[in-house]
């Protein structure tokens, strides 16, 4: 659990927010908003892939939120927020020009770099694209490491596709291969309709399963289904990760709030390996 | 370093922690219990008083009028002093240049901790491991424990709920504080031992001048073996592999339907450090202060996250207390999270005690 994710980079007071400007916010879809944030003395915010940060709306509280963007652009942040409750919706409020606190980078992140010669298989299921974004980022900058990069990307229905310009962009230059399933879809839908463990079959035709590293970001039950039918296809459970989503209030393993187990996802994750974690997976209320 | 007193009476300690310009915080009786309060005055130590613990029930009563330390730990911990229940953390400021955050001053006085118990300075280190030594650190926290002098005094006497033998934190400490103190014998040979452990401690006691023997040394060791045999209660060896082998076992659904959900015990137990944050406004909206307080695992919102509680019964809940305090603490931080003091086990008000219910789990079959 500790080993098996790349560390973090060193933070000056991880308790204390820093104010950074809101440069830009644009809406994804009907409760999720992006925002692009810049540090006010144009320092760069480095991170890696599948971090994340405690934003915290002025007045309102602290929520935290993965960073969506590309780990090699370090001169901005982009954040995708789903608008579900107090903090939250200040977040999507924001407009460019206004300020919001920011404590991190934490956690540990997707293993990108190590798994070079292998297919990598991102698996997202609805808002957990943007978690997985700047994974997917980092592999398409060194495309040329990797056997194959596909992307399952599942939603409750076509509307609800994070990032639909990307993923349209990222067929077209063949950069990777993608296979979007949908819950629910209207008769003018030709693609999949099912869960994404569906698509499973077809995204891995021709590969060999032993190759395979999967990332999965998504529901719970989503990613512990996903988990589970990669491993019945022989994908191995160490060349897997999930990401975990828990109560967090400090980030920096103080307040006990995330506590899965003998883990706190805000620092022994929330990447895990898949195998470090099966068995507290299957079991209810941990 | 080395250096050892003999005192007919305490209060000398007391006094010249006071002259070396520390403020002391030492047992008192208030409200029919013993509290760890500032003491103003050497003569408001509880002598002559015990206490009688019990699954459920705490009782202070008179005991043997000569004696001052025959009573054990109080309900509130040391934590309530180095971790106190409500902290501010930040206050945040809007205005035209955009928001800022400031961190209040540190100010906390050298302060010296008069009576603390093996057990709870063992509970205290386990804190440390959390809350100053890993790779985060609380600043408060740890400029609070920098700035604490830690008088220990040794059990020479357990309370029916103690356990700290089985737990190896007690009834004597070893090593950790700056000066610990011994109360040995009866009648004429009633005395106590002070010990240095620091040079902090040694330079308090430059002015105790009887030096101790080799038989008040002796007779410390055999006050504290005396108290460590008179434990009933003894946690079971293997309980940390042993609970996580038994996560599904039906005895956890008997106990949650027993336990109230009060967060009483954790509460009371010094090593519990879960927190929660608050966040206050001043009336013009351009002034938030953000505030560190007590939480526990108790608490049904504890889990909250978007769409739900991830431990919405009883029964999760308990076990996830009795869990990370006795076996993935061991994971966490390389030891229990238990020191065996049994506050948890005095303060439940229906009685549950934590060791009787470890050894009900490990008869269980593993999942
Ligand atoms: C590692 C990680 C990464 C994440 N990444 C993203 C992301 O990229 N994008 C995104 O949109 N979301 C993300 N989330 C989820 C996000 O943090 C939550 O959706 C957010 O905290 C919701 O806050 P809220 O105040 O808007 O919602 P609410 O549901 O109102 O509140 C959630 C929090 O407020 C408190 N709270 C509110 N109501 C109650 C109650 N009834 N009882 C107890 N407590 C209550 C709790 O402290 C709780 O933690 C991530 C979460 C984690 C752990
Ligand atoms: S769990 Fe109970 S006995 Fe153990 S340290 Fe906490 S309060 Fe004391
Ligand atoms: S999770 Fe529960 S038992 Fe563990 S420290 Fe927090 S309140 Fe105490
Ligand atoms: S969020 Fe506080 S310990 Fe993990």
């Amino acid at each position: 659990m500790r080993d098996s994710a790349e560390p973090h980079t060193a933070i000056a007071d991880p308790m204390l927010p820093i104010a950074m400007r809101v440069s830009e916010a644009w809406r994804e879809l009907d409760d999720v908003v992006s925002l692009r944030l810049v540090t006010k003395d144009g320092a760069p915010f480095a991170f890696a892939p599948g971090q994340f940060n405690m934003l915290y709306a002025f007045g309102v509280g602290e929520a935290a939120i993965s960073i969506s963007g590309d780990p090699a652009r370090t001169g901005e942040l982009l954040h995708t927020i789903r608008d579900v409750g107090a903090v939250s919706g200040a977040l999507t409020r924001l407009k460019a020009g206004d300020e919001v606190g920011v404590r991190g980078p934490f956690g540990s992140s997707w293993p990108v770099d190590s798994e070079h010669d292998r297919h990598l298989l991102f698996v997202a299921g609805g808002l957990g694209l943007a978690p997985l974004r700047p994974a997917i980022y980092r592999a398409l900058a060194t495309r040329h490491r990797f056997a194959s990069i596909t992307l399952i990307m599942g939603a409750r229905s076509p509307r609800d596709l994070l990032y639909p310009y990307q993923l349209a962009g990222w067929t077209a230059s063949h950069a990777l291969r993608l296979n979007i399933t949908v819950d629910h879809a209207g008769p003018e839908w030709t693609g999949s309709v099912g869960v994404v463990t569906t698509e499973f079959a077809r995204a891995l035709a021709g590969i060999d399963p032993a190759k395979v590293s999967a990332y999965l970001c998504g529901p719970e039950i989503m990613m512990r289904f996903g988990a589970m039918g990669l491993a019945d296809m022989g994908v191995s459970t160490e060349r897997m990760w999930l990401s975990m989503e828990r109560s967090m209030k400090c980030a920096i393993g103080l307040c006990g709030h995330c506590q899965f187990g003998p883990d706190f996802v805000c620092k022994d994750g929330p990447v895990f390996r898949h195998d470090e974690i099966a068995r507290r997976l299957t079991l209810k209320e941990i | 370093m080395e250096r050892a007193a003999a005192l007919d009476d305490p209060r000398p300690v007391l006094s010249a922690l006071i002259e070396a310009g520390y403020r002391v915080i030492a047992p008192v009786e208030q409200d029919g219990a013993i509290r760890y309060l500032p003491a103003v005055d050497p003569d408001s130590l509880p002598k002559g008083r015990i206490d009688s613990q019990t699954p459920g029930s705490y009782r202070l009563e008179d005991g043997d009028p000569e004696r001052w330390f025959d009573y054990v730990v109080s309900p509130e911990s040391w934590k309530a002093w180095l971790y106190p229940a409500r902290r501010k953390m930040w206050t945040s400021t809007r205005s035209e240049d955009g928001l800022s955050f400031e961190r209040p001053e540190a100010e906390w006085t050298p302060t010296a901790f008069f009576g603390v118990r093996p057990c709870d300075l063992a509970a205290i280190e386990k804190q440390d491991a959390i809350l100053k030594d890993g790779a985060f650190a609380d600043p408060d926290y740890a400029h609070r424990r920098e700035n604490a002098l830690i008088v220990v005094i040794q059990c020479a006497r357990s309370a029916e709920t103690c356990f700290c033998a089985s737990m190896n934190t007690g009834p004597r400490a070893q090593a950790g504080f700056d000066i610990a103190l011994t109360e040995l014998g009866a009648e004429a040979d009633h005395r106590f031992l002070v010990e240095a452990g620091s040079e902090a401690g040694a330079r308090v006691l430059e002015g105790l001048t009887e030096d101790a023997t080799e038989a008040d040394k002796d007779a410390a060791h055999a006050a504290t073996n005396a108290a460590a045999a008179s434990q009933i209660r003894v946690m079971p060896e293997n309980v940390a592999a042993g609970l996580k082998a038994r996560l599904t076992a039906p005895e956890w659904d008997d106990v949650a339907k027993r336990c109230l959900n009060c967060a009483n015990c954790t509460m009371a137990c010094p090593t519990c450090f879960c927190s929660d944050v608050q966040d206050t406004s001043d009336l013009t909206g351009d002034l938030t202060d953000r505030w560190r307080v007590w939480d526990s695992c108790f608490n049904p919102d504890f889990s909250y996250i978007h769409g739900g509680a991830v431990r919405t019964s009883s029964m999760s809940r308990y076990r996830q207390w009795m869990t990370h305090k006795l076996s993935s603490w061991h994971d966490q931080f390389g030891a229990s999270g238990c020191v065996g003091c049994g506050r948890c086990i005095a303060w439940c008000p229906v009685g549950i005690d934590i060791v009787a219910e470890a050894e009900t789990l490990m008869a269980q079959p593993e999942d």
